[in-house]
């Protein structure tokens, strides 16, 4: 069947274009790794592509994975065809539908890229658990190990629905194989025509509800009639194996590639077998095919059908001569006697030998975990287990992958053992996420893939970070099939885009002996050598590599490309690497670029293919004959002072030995230290500030509004100068608050991220060279090892006296950020609202954080960006979910409160022995401000003292351990707008709804940022976002009115790089309210489409024109007769169109549809102006106090 | 007394239109100049920075704002950024769907590259004609004005190339030696020459101490210029010349064509006065010529040139001298 077009796509792709050509209703919410899926069909139905039937699929962005799942059930109750992708508590939030839909026998299928699910620790990576949780739906689980699986299973999976009214979930491993891409068959309408059955299709239709033939579902039954309903189904689900296995046949007849409910790889009298599903088992496939041509008798069971388990099928697929069996799951059920698999594996074999299926003595089963959150599993880890199958007592539990050296189950793996071909070429490179390594990667494999027989496999690994990202590319081409789906760990061309990159990482250590080293050097390709570091030449040596330099970025700029190297560095991997002849691959390159950039212009088309012609005179063979390795030795992982932990285990990880850590080395329960970001110096701005003292008019902007920390202002004793490093700069301090004092600006140099921020913001020119200002960015490696010090000299000068601190805008910044350096995106906007919530409540603060991007940047590992001050205390911060973080955030105040109250009435019960001056003193405390704070602590100090002298009383250690609780502590929910606005709003407007002391901290980016730019309800009407490509046509969700309407609520909108002074004013009232506070801030991201850099400016377009109008709205004032509302931004001076038209996000509605643009433009000005008029009215109502205004539950619960 | 004459190798009812200015943006002010008679319509500019730019910024979206593990982009697909510069072929369309003058589109740039492409383009959309605006300001010192030529040369030739429209090239002011350029201009395969263009002009802001870009309207002051180097260039070119700035009167107007143009464009009057002041600027043409006693366009056009005109020293240097004996301090003179 040769007809058929060969395609290189991910897996994520090859299921989308099948699910999409079989689906009339696709509801989704966005949730990595399966978004990709979602993106495609919104993509493909904005495009007009039809499915099967002749229809634009209709994709409906829902407002969580709930929705969707209510969506699609309504759907199929409508008689529609349906699908849905999902993966992790996305699959979670569905279970409820998940069971109706399958009690219901509604046929359905849902696409899932198999991921964690948060248990310790959220992960985005793949394994098997949230498949797992999904077992008793109902649903029929279907698995793929391969792109080409997945594509293949996908339209098994929606023709066996509609004949076996039976729901599927089809799976594949989250980012292994939704991520990996591959070259594969695609399958053609007529492929889908041939396996789906119109006639099953009609009957679906005939199923929908309509009231033409009413019936009636979703009874609510009694004792009586449930359980025999229930069992109603049962011959569904018996007869669904059977369904599937001919839809696999079928689709074998048409395509040559034949599946089995459960398929056998291996020796036909195997003795030892595996059994195991997804990408795993293609590892165990090409290790089993390797071990079995040197005569071991091993096998394999690829499970397909999870659910129903055919037990026929599985014991036919197991050759009788097996005696052992090891089942390998991608999961852990904690307390199960064994995994889910495992015991299904174990009750098979039973009931198969009982039914007379297997003859014989049954063999012994063990089995194991692997692969948890995307972990390695590669044949060396197949072949351990295959080992252990070979002892003579087999452990029964193990896990593979690890090292356990707590309860030790864990095998041994040998690190030598290899079985790739190596006739393949395998290649690793090294790259940035903002280079376009990964881009120009995907381009080669789809080149290789086109122009030769060779299989080609591309898979990409990116670290957490959101700036200065690193990518490691692997990609393998060769005779196929290539089942690897498992990283290269023995390459034969290396590829560093980034020369710094081998200062931090042993970029070498995966080069096979002889390999070919590709190095993007600064400079002249010539005098790379001496740069090297020594690690690197002696793994040059030691390896023997054949190293070619070029430097790219100067062939780049030169091509007027900026800093996109993509082009460049491609065009060398086919120069040298050899896979195609050169001038083949050449041309391909120069056609690919046409290709690619033939919607972008001409201008970007001819600049990339000069690129690709200066690139080969610029390349240069780097000889290594008579070189020492006498380069710089590689900098330490993290500073000699780092603590015990940060040393052990953050170190490790930050050097990418995490792998090898042991399980003893981790906490049990996912708890981390806080303020370990300080440790990792990434180095990643060619760029940072330099300050002029003389220049500066010591304003603290650029502190202010530095996303990362990174730029820091200090006053401070002019004694504590004595022994300053050579070079500090100081002036005197501007300022009478702190006595007379020296002051200084500081760049953190191995922090900043060269975003150029603070000095867009810095107000203060040089009179004579306007040009210059108090801060110029420069280049930054000449001055690292100075700055370097003389931040650490900084760091330690004495902190400002938080009690003679004043609170505006220039004061703020000398209070200690304890949020710094976090991985958010250079420029990000929502860092420096937390930073300022940082310095103005650290030491005081419990953050409770939605899933996003601020989860992310302040809590993904390997480190943290929540910071102490020099007494221990900062912020407390944990993050739940995504959907639950008001009522999260809810739960720890009532906790603090809980522990408030417990300490107040053992204070009560203790103040004649402890002293009635003191008690009263720290139960009446009100606590305003920073000295109210500072006394309170001092009293409690006292308390301590006093209790420890009352040994014996066993209310006197109660207490001790709840003193510090007797100082108010400030709660904070903070999240993005897909959070607020979307799946957490229910929750939020219940917690808003109490009366509760806590405090909302919205960073509105009117996008769902982390997960790729989908719109929100808080997208603004006329932007573009995924799924709403062509303008979105509401208006933004005015959650703070709906905020206001409670009466008992303060309200502020903020936007910090317009109006900082409201900004801050805000936050102090907001923590101030001793009720529920909302604080909706303007936070700028990269998903608007402009240079960050100029945010501020255009945070101030958007208030001037309306856009984000500022308010507050302080239930307060009501006390005073005073309207509650205040507007802090005045009548509109700039017309809205100059905000819109400065952001991508705007103006690409305006270039995809100009007559729509302006529709759009329009409706905004006027909805701007509507929300401005009810503000204005709104704002002279005085509204009369309402009773339970004061109430304040900590109080109350203490009397 | 008819008006009509020969441009760029169109027929044109009269020498007066707009130029290029934002007042072609919208179909309705366009119909409203071809109401008050224009005799063509020129469109505003299309910037070759902004060609490159909406090129390099689709490229850019294309490219990703940075690849993260959960997100690979940011942005729906960003193809339709290319379409920027569509917009205009698509308000061509509209424009020269709407009006029965010729049409008269404007591209702007001053180096080689993809953006020529849209010369073609434009010409598909069905320009009548091209005005090339080689707006630049040389700032590099190692370029000297030798090579500034040759680029702004090459990329006439490039542009020539991509259409068989008539091209009209819009000069700057301040070439060492305009006539020189424009007769190679004429080599390089231009049909027309338009002067002078105008651009943003600088001017300081003395509180923030940022230097501000601004339009200057013209005015009857930069109308000499431009007659004195019509005057200069069209005895020595078979291009049809353009006067460009400082028509604002009838008598500007007649005193260009005396010089030497064949066409006038007129903008800042327009925009100050409304379209309907090209109808006036018309009719007093047409009394002004008839009042001299002009019969035909081509006894007018280039009767006062350098080569016609009785003392072609008033064009020359020498009248600088001259002027300078003619003037005197007068009393009140430094108060």
């Amino acid at each position: 069947m040769g007809a058929r077009q060969l395609v290189t796509v991910d897996g994520n792709e090859a299921v989308a274009a099948v699910a999409h050509r079989l689906s009339e209703v696709i509801a989704i919410y966005p949730i990595t790794p399966s978004s990709g899926m979602a993106e495609l069909c919104d993509e493909w139905s904005a495009q007009g592509r039809t499915n099967l039937w002749g229809a634009v699929p209709d994709v409906v962005e829902m407002q969580s994975e709930g929705g969707a799942a209510g969506a699609v059930h309504g759907a199929l109750q409508g008689g529609a065809l349906a699908t849905t992708f999902t993966a992790s508590q996305g699959l979670l939030l569905m279970l409820p539908n998940m069971f109706k839909i399958a009690g219901e026998l509604s046929p359905f299928v849902m696409h899932v890229a198999a991921r964690t699910v948060a248990t310790h620790a959220l992960s985005i990576f793949g394994d098997q658990s949230d498949v797992m949780a999904c077992r008793t739906t109902g649903f029929a689980l279907l698995c793929s190990g391969s792109p080409q699986e997945a594509q293949d299973l996908a339209l098994v999976a929606h023709a066996t629905t509609l004949e076996a009214r039976v729901p599927f979930l089809h799976f594949f491993d989250g980012f292994r194989t939704s991520h990996e891409e591959r070259k594969i068959e695609r399958l053609a309408d007529d492929d889908l025509r041939a396996l789906v059955r119109e006639d099953l299709v009609a009957e679906h239709r005939r199923r929908a509800l309509s009231p033409d033939r009413p019936v009636l579902r979703g009874t609510a039954a009694n004792p009586d009639t449930f359980f025999q309903a229930r069992e109603a189904s049962n011959r569904f689900h018996d007869a669904c194996p059977a369904v599937v296995q001919r839809a696999m046949d079928a689709l074998g007849a048409r395509t040559g590639r034949r599946y089995g409910l459960f398929d056998y790889v291996g020796h036909p009298q195997a003795e030892r077998v595996l059994v195991l599903m997804g990408s795993g088992a293609e590892v165990a496939h090409e290790t089993v095919e390797w071990l079995v041509a040197r005569g071991e008798k091993v096998g394999l069971v690829k499970v397909r059908l999870f659910r129903p388990f055919d037990v026929e099928a599985f014991a036919r697929a197991l050759p009788m001569s097996v005696r052992r069996v090891a089942v390998l799951d991608r999961t852990k059920e904690p307390g199960a006697p064994a995994e889910p698999l495992h015991l299904d594996v174990m009750a098979a074999l039973h009931e198969a030998q009982r039914r007379g299926l297997r003859a014989g003595l049954p063999p012994q089963v063990i089995g194991g975990r692997y692969g948890l959150s995307g972990k390695e599993f590669d044949p060396a880890m197949v072949k351990a287990v295959l080992d252990e199958l070979v002892q003579p007592e087999p452990r029964p539990r193990f896990t593979v992958g690890i090292t356990d050296d707590v309860t030790h189950l864990s095998l041994a793996v040998d690190p030598d053992f290899d079985i790739e071909d190596t006739r393949r070429t395998r290649a690793v490179f090294w790259g940035l996420g903002a280079d376009g390594t990964v881009g120009a990667n995907k381009n080669t494999i789809k080149i290789i893939g086109g122009q030769t027989d060779h299989d080609a496999q591309g898979y990409y690994v990116y670290d957490s970070k959101k700036s200065g990202a690193v990518t490691v590319s692997h990609l393998r081409f060769g005779p196929g099939p290539i089942r690897s789906s498992c990283l290269i760990r023995r390459a034969n061309f290396v590829a560093c885009h980034k020369f710094e990159l081998l200062e931090r990482h042993d970029v070498l250590g995966c080069a096979e002996p002889g390999a070919t080293l590709l190095l993007n050097v600064p400079g002249a390709p010539e005098e790379a050598w001496d740069r090297l570091p020594r690690e690197v030449q002696r793994q040059i040596f030691d390896k023997r590599l054949a190293v070619w330099a070029i430097d790219a970025n100067g062939v780049a700029q030169a091509a007027g490309l900026g800093g996109r190297i993509n082009s460049v560095m491609q065009t060398c991997f086919f120069a040298i690497s050899g896979v195609l002849p050169r001038e083949q691959a050449l041309a391909c390159i120069k056609r690919a670029i046409a290709e690619t950039y033939a919607r972008k212009g001409d201008e970007v088309v001819r600049r990339n293919q000069e690129a690709v012609d200066a690139t080969l005179e610029r390349l240069v063979r780097l000889e290594t004959a008579g070189r020492v390795a006498e380069g710089a030795p590689r900098p330490p992982v993290v500073a000699a002072d780092a603590p015990g932990f940060v040393q052990r285990v953050t170190a490790a990880l930050l050097a990418g030995h995490g792998d090898g850590l042991p399980v003893s080395a981790f906490p049990p329960d996912g708890t981390w230290p806080t303020g370990t970001a300080r440790w990792e110096k990434r180095n990643i701005a060619s760029e940072i500030p330099e300050w002029d003292a003389a220049v500066c008019v010591q304003c603290n902007k650029c502190a202010e509004i530095c996303p990362h920390a990174a730029i820091r202002a200090k006053a401070y004793p002019r004694a504590a100068l004595a022994g300053a490093p050579s070079g500090f700069r100081s002036v005197d301090y501007r300022g009478a608050e702190f006595g007379p004092s020296a002051y200084t600006i500081q760049v953190a140099p191995e922090d900043c991220t060269g975003c150029g921020l603070c000095v867009a913001v810095c107000p203060a020119k040089d009179r004579a060279n306007p040009r210059h200002k108090a801060i110029d960015m420069v280049p930054q490696a000449p001055r690292r090892d100075a700055e370097r010090e003389r931040f650490a000299f900084f760091l330690d000068l004495p902190e400002a006296d938080r009690e003679a601190v004043k609170l505006d805008v220039r004061g703020a910044q000398f209070l200690q950020p304890l949020f710094e350096f976090s991985g958010a995106c250079a420029g990000c906007g929502e860092t420096p609202y937390l930073k300022l919530l940082s310095q103005l409540f650290g030491d005081r603060l419990v953050v409770a954080n939605a899933t996003g991007c601020s989860s992310i940047f302040g809590g993904n590992l390997p480190t943290t960006p929540w910071g102490t001050d020099r007494n221990g205390r900062g912020p407390a911060w944990a993050n739940s979910l995504f959907e639950d973080n008001a009522e999260f955030g809810l739960g720890l105040r009532l906790a603090t409160d809980v522990r408030a109250a417990l300490a107040r009435r053992l204070l009560t019960r203790l103040a004649p022995r402890v002293g009635d001056d003191l008690a009263a003193a720290l139960l009446s405390a009100g606590e305003a401000g920073e000295r109210g704070v500072r006394e309170q602590r001092e009293r409690v100090a006292a308390l301590r003292t006093a209790l420890a002298r009352l040994p014996d009383d066993p209310d006197a250690r109660e207490l001790a351990a709840l003193a510090d609780d007797l100082v108010r502590k400030t709660v904070w929910l903070v999240g993005g707008d897909g959070w607020a606005y979307d799946i957490g709003f229910g929750g939020l407007d219940h917690v808003l709804s109490t009366h509760r002391d806590v405090n909302v901290l919205v960073l509105d980016t009117e996008v769902y940022s982390n997960t790729g730019g989908q719109q929100s309800k808080a997208t603004p009407l006329g932007a573009a976002a995924k799924f709403a490509a062509a303008g979105k046509g509401t208006g933004k969700k005015d959650l703070g009115l709906m905020a206001m309407s409670y009466g008992h609520v303060y309200v502020a909108r903020v936007a910090i790089g317009a109006r900082d002074t409201q900004t801050l004013r805000a936050f102090t009232e907001a923590e101030s309210w001793h009720g529920p506070s909302l604080v909706i801030a303007y936070s700028p991201c990269i998903a608007h489409g402009y240079d960050l850099a100029r945010s501020a400016e255009q945070q101030r377009l958007a208030v001037e024109s309306a856009a984000w109008p500022l308010y507050r709205f302080d239930p307060r004032r009501r006390d005073t007769g005073q309207p509650p509302l205040v507007i802090d931004s005045g009548p509109p001076r700039v017309r809205l169109r100059d905000y819109l038209r400065n952001e991508a996000r705007f103006r690409m509605v305006e270039a995809r549809d100009p007559q729509r643009f302006r529709e759009l433009m329009a409706s905004a000005e006027r909805q701007a102006a509507r929300r401005m008029a009810v503000y204005q009215q709104l704002a002279t109502v005085a509204i009369p106090a309402f009773p339970e205004a004061t109430e304040e539950p900590a109080d109350a619960s203490a009397s | 007394m008819d008006l009509s004459l020969n441009y760029l190798g169109l027929r044109l009812a009269h020498p007066l239109m707009p130029g290029a200015s934002p007042m072609a943006d919208d179909l309705d002010s366009v119909r409203r100049l071809e109401d008050a008679g224009a005799a063509a319509i020129v469109l505003r500019s299309l910037f070759e920075e902004q060609i490159v730019r909406d090129q390099l910024g689709a490229a850019r979206h294309a490219w990703g704002q940075g690849e993260q593990s959960e997100a690979t982009s940011f942005l729906p697909d960003s193809d339709v950024f290319a379409r920027g510069p569509d917009e205009y072929l698509e308000h061509l369309q509209r424009v020269r769907a709407a009006v029965a003058v010729p049409v008269i589109a404007s591209l702007n740039g001053s180096t080689r590259g993809g953006w020529t492409r849209h010369a073609r383009l434009m010409q598909q959309a069905g320009a009548a004609a091209l005005e090339l605006n080689l707006f630049e300001v040389p700032t590099d010192p190692d370029e000297d004005a030798a090579a500034v030529e040759r680029r702004l040369l090459d990329v006439v030739r490039e542009v020539r190339a991509a259409v068989d429209l008539p091209l009209a090239v819009k000069l700057a002011r301040g070439f060492t030696a305009p006539a020189n350029f424009v007769r190679q201009l004429e080599g390089a395969g231009a049909n027309g020459a338009i002067l002078f263009n105008r651009g943003y002009e600088p001017d300081l802001d003395l509180e923030s101490l940022e230097v501000r870009r601004q339009p200057r309207p013209s005015t009857p002051a930069d109308l000499p210029q431009r007659l004195r180097w019509l005057a200069i260039i069209s005895p020595v070119t078979r291009l049809s010349l353009a006067c460009s700035g400082g028509v604002h009167e009838a008598r500007d107007a007649v005193k260009a064509l005396m010089a030497g143009a064949r066409a006038v464009q007129v903008v800042s009057v327009l925009l100050q006065r409304g379209p309907r002041h090209l109808t006036r600027l018309r009719e007093e043409l047409e009394i002004c010529l008839d009042t001299l006693g002009y019969e035909s366009m081509e006894q007018v056009v280039g009767c006062l040139n350098l080569l016609r005109c009785p003392d072609p020293r008033n064009y020359e240097r020498a009248n600088y001298v001259a002027q300078l004996h003619a003037w005197h301090v007068t009393e009140d003179w430094g108060k």
